[in-house]
């Protein structure tokens, strides 16, 4: 099965391109040879079984892992080929929404979005900053938890604070690990349905990794199955709801039966 | 035999690497120092200045105030018998000054702020909070060390050089209701006494374990792996080393400067 959610000119150069990236910790390998191309303006999907390095692959993206070989190539350059101070530029290019959300603690939501602007743009005046941040968090209606701790708040607001921290730089790619989980899914919905809107806002690239099919197939143009360390299958969600690939199917019915539970 | 060979020989490597990046996290945080013309950065140094000298003033009085009123006690006891103890001022002062002050403060602070330091940052690490930091292109010793690391270099000499001043108090008390040593002849036999050089011996421990409890506590915390358990382990790892480091580094700062410098 072959990706043909977008026109095949927006194709040519891909934003994200892995190739043959395998990556081990220990004497457990993750990645093996996985080769994964995103495209300018799409959202891809990585649906996949819990511990099958779908984090992993987002985590190689935005440079906090190094594979063990293979190449990673964001905005058509290599992490090997830059200096330190160029893969700083280019992170700030990356907005990364963890799946706890990673908000610090001491700071409010207010200060924990505005701490990237205050960090990069110095030039700045603090009425500028503070109409940047309430600009996010009205994006994510947030707007009335902004001096709120992140202790005060639920967790489906935690992460919509934590999607405005990472969209304040307004990024060409957005990395999402698992969004939607241990929410209910009224609120699951709600981010699902954020995520759309924030892509139609930035106009941004977008990777959701996901368990979540509910998910999987509301947000995604395409979408992308890791089984044991490399992409089985990718298609639009309609291919991948029809495919004929057995691990596909077990996954995306979520039946104890199949190739993939064979072993247990 | 050679399982116990292998088992050393990775005891010191690990030992080696942790000093390693002990070090490169002293040099990174201070090589950045510029950040502090940045007002957040001042909030946040100001912030531990507070965590690390205002709170910890109720434990460093009780503490500093009985450690004068043991040396008293027990300095008193001898010298009561050779009917020498009207020199008990230099003693306490000297002793609080030069070892006493400069060491108990350690040992509070490694106790409370340097295991804070490394169970605090232990888990923004295992909540990913670092990495987030990262993916924002904030670097941690700058954003998170050098606060720390500056706030300890101030505030352990200040209050190093309060716990002095409480227990020589302490150690007054006890010599005037024990020993019946005057206030005025305890003052002015210390004062008598005591050197420029041990005060300024006394503030130069107090700085070297300061700086010692930060970069201990934060390389501790930023190298924690493994959820609670390692948050746990971390904490109790920057306690002993700092501990540890403590003590060796105060006996080699004492015998630079009073034996080798004469």
């Amino acid at each position: 099965m072959t990706a043909t959610a977008l026109p095949e000119t927006e194709r040519v150069v891909p934003l994200v391109d892995l190739a043959g990236v395998s990556k081990s910790f220990g004497d457990f390998q993750v990645l093996r040879g996985l080769d994964l191309r995103i495209f300018p303006g799409e959202t891809l999907v990585i649906i996949g079984r819990s511990g099958t390095g779908k984090s992993v692959t987002i985590r190689h993206i935005v440079g906090l892992l190094t594979p063990d070989s293979g190449t990673v190539r964001v905005f058509d350059r290599e992490y090997s080929e830059l200096s330190w101070w160029q893969r700083r530029k280019q992170s700030l290019r990356m907005g990364y929404l963890f799946q706890s959300g990673a908000l610090l603690n001491w700071m409010t939501v207010g200060e924990n979005v505005e701490l990237p602007v205050l960090e990069h743009c110095r030039s700045m005046s603090a009425e500028e900053r503070h109409d940047r941040v309430m600009e996010k968090l009205r994006l994510v209606e947030m707007e009335n938890a902004v001096d709120k701790y992140p202790s005060e708040i639920s967790g489906g607001m935690k992460k919509r604070a934590a999607l405005a921290r990472a969209i304040v730089l307004d990024p060409e790619i957005i990395l999402y690990d698992e969004p939607t989980s241990g929410l209910d899914p009224v609120i699951a919905n709600t981010i699902n349905e954020l995520i759309n809107h924030t892509r139609k806002v930035l106009k941004a690239t977008q990777v959701v990794v996901t368990h979540d099919m509910e998910s999987a197939y509301m947000v995604g143009d395409r979408i992308a199955m890791l089984y044991e360390g490399r992409i089985i299958a990718e298609g639009s969600p309609n291919e991948i709801r029809n495919s004929d690939n057995a691990i596909v199917q077990q996954f995306i019915t979520g039946s104890t039966t199949g190739p993939m539970t064979k072993d247990i | 035999m050679i399982a116990w060979i292998n088992r050393t020989g990775e005891v010191l490597l690990k030992a080696v690497d942790g000093a390693g990046y002990s070090l490169a996290l002293l040099v990174s945080a201070s090589w950045q120092i510029g950040a502090l013309f940045r007002s957040h950065y001042r909030v946040s140094l100001y912030r531990q200045m507070f965590i690390c000298g205002i709170q910890t003033i109720p434990v460093t009085l009780v503490v500093s105030i009985f450690t004068g009123m043991i040396l008293a006690l027990n300095g008193g006891i001898s010298l009561e018998e050779i009917g020498q103890e009207g020199i008990l001022g230099r003693i306490v002062a000297v002793s609080m000054v030069r070892e006493m002050g400069p060491f108990m403060t350690a040992l509070i602070l490694a106790a409370s702020v340097g295991s804070a330091m490394a169970a605090e940052l232990g888990t923004m690490k295992v909540s990913e909070e670092i990495d987030a930091l990262k993916i924002m292109s904030i670097e941690a010793p700058r954003f998170l060390v050098l606060p720390r690391l500056l706030a300890m270099a101030i505030m352990t000499p200040v209050v190093t050089i309060y716990t002095s001043l409480v227990g020589t108090i302490g150690g007054a008390i006890i010599s005037y209701f024990q020993y019946d040593v005057l206030f005025k002849k305890f003052e002015t036999d210390a004062y008598e006494y005591l050197t420029a050089k041990d005060v300024y011996t006394g503030i130069l421990k107090a700085l070297i374990f300061g700086i010692v409890i930060a970069v201990v506590g934060c390389s501790q915390g930023l190298r924690t792996s493994g959820g609670a358990i390692g948050v746990g382990q971390a904490t109790r790892q920057a306690v002993v080393i700092s501990y540890l480091l403590i003590i060796v580094l105060g006996y080699y700062v004492t015998f630079i400067f009073f034996r080798v410098g004469g």
